[in-house]
């Protein structure tokens, strides 16, 4: 569903990914890792084009997101993203935030986009919570909003830019668990993230970066078993101590 | 000192200060306008766009004012008659409201931009990601948010508008300012007059500075 092809990108004179290659098929999770600036963030937001690449292809369902002819909008309403300071939109009640780009994008009516919204709202346990404003809700619950937000629009994919990064630790799982519980309806999703519990447990595939590499792609049990690089070896035996 | 005059010409007074208000008013949403649009053109990706937008804005904060009002005053009946191809006079309100408005719009515009680059990356980008154009990203996320955090700088401008607004005399437009004065002069007490008029101004300038005030501290808690 998601295929990327020998991406180079540079910011200047440094390379920040180098002839990366990965797929991800309908229904996988992916779980991409490591060392921070290694260049995971910038690769996740290479498939919706938030990021220009300067070589290779990514193609999405068949439609290619360097193409210049591109409907980029279009494209990116069909691929959920959520990042990793939630990026609510403040000046909006959580319902007008869920319910903004399905009007706006999809040219759904008002009373549907509120429908779909509250419905996904209660999924993730928020329903209270729908008249308040962004600024209202602890770290969590944004994040959980904002996945909610993303699912509205139907995706046919969902991107995950280490989700639970900027939260305080006792808010970790609630997000992790609306994930998983996601994972396991089949969403294809491809999520950055430092967290190995969730990789180790809900990931079908690990992919290793360093230095804008990709160093490992491998099955969870094979990264988690015995990391066959001594670089993904070094950042799990870090990461796990911890 | 005598101020038993004043009351007499107040009718004519308020014409004036009605003159005032509406050359203010309408200046602000003008130039708010044209200022925003401006934003947007020196902050686009297009070189050209930004370069002409930036010269523009360079330009006209670099001439004082009151030579772009009496400029316009010869130049606008002009470039209208030109435009039109009829020759039609436009009047010193018309040439004054292009003068302020083009004006401001310079200021307005440093303004907004520094709005709308205050708005994090992070949000356009979540404007993106779910499907929304440049367009709908600037009007429903990135400008709405921008216009309240920078909404106390601009009624800053607007009341440093509403003062420069007497610079109209020059062109004999009859503003507040210049009505003051002119019954003053015809009583032969200007000083009672003059004072009359500062005071008028020191309190809607005041006021609304001060109700600005207020809005900074509200928003910043």
């Amino acid at each position: 569903m998601i295929s990327i092809e020998h991406i180079n990108k540079w910011y200047g004179d440094f390379q920040v990914l180098t002839d990366c290659t990965a797929d991800i098929s309908k229904g996988e999770v992916v779980v991409v890792c490591g060392p921070s600036g290694s260049g995971k963030s910038t690769l996740i937001k290479c498939v919706n084009a938030l990021e220009p690449f300067q070589e290779g292809r990514i193609i999405v369902d068949g439609i290619s997101v360097g193409d210049p002819q591109t409907d980029l909008p279009l494209l990116r309403s069909r691929i959920g993203m959520v990042f990793q300071n939630f990026e609510l939109f403040p000046h909006l009640s959580i319902t007008e935030n869920l319910m903004l780009a399905q009007q706006r994008v999809l040219g759904r009516s008002a009373d549907e986009a509120r429908d779909t919204g509250l419905k996904l709202l209660d999924r993730v346990g928020l329903k209270a919570q729908a008249a308040k404003f962004p600024g209202q809700l602890s770290g969590g619950q944004q994040q959980r909003v904002a996945i909610a937000r993303a699912l509205a629009m139907n995706p046919i994919a969902m991107l995950f830019d280490e989700p639970t990064s900027a939260l305080d630790p006792e808010m970790v799982n609630e997000v992790l668990d609306v994930m998983t519980e996601l994972a396991q309806e089949g969403m294809t999703m491809m999520c950055v993230t430092h967290e190995m519990g969730f990789a180790r447990r809900v990931a079908n595939r690990v992919i290793f970066m360093d230095k804008g590499h990709i160093e490992e792609d491998c099955s969870a049990v094979e990264f988690f078993g015995s990391p066959r690089g001594e670089r993904a070896q070094h950042f799990l035996s870090k990461i796990l101590h911890n | 000192m005598d101020f038993s005059n004043i009351l007499p010409a107040l009718p004519s007074m308020m014409d004036g200060l009605w003159l005032t208000l509406k050359l203010t008013v309408l200046s602000i949403i003008g130039g708010v306008v044209i200022g925003t649009l401006l934003a947007l053109a020196r902050l686009s990706k297009y070189k050209f766009l930004a370069m002409a937008a930036g010269f523009y804005v360079n330009y006209f904060r670099s001439i004082p004012l009151l030579l772009v009002i009496t400029w316009f005053y010869f130049m606008v009946p002009f470039i209208i008659g030109w435009v039109t191809g009829t020759n039609r006079p436009v009047g010193a309100l018309t040439s004054c409201l292009i003068a302020f408005m083009l004006f401001e719009a310079a200021y307005f515009c440093e303004i907004v931009r520094a709005g709308i680059q205050s708005i994090s990356k992070g949000q356009i980008n979540a404007a993106y990601a779910l499907g929304l154009n440049y367009r709908q990203a600037m009007q429903l996320i990135v400008l709405p948010q921008a216009f309240r955090k920078m909404m106390p700088l601009l009624m800053q401008q607007s009341i440093i508008l509403f003062q420069d607004t007497s610079l109209v005399y020059a062109v004999g437009l009859m503003d507040f300012l210049n009505t003051a004065r002119s019954r003053g002069d015809i009583v032969g007490q200007p000083h009672e007059f003059l004072l009359f008029a500062g005071l008028i101004y020191f309190i809607i300038s005041f006021g609304a500075s001060s109700y600005v005030t207020y809005l900074k501290k509200r928003t910043t808690v």
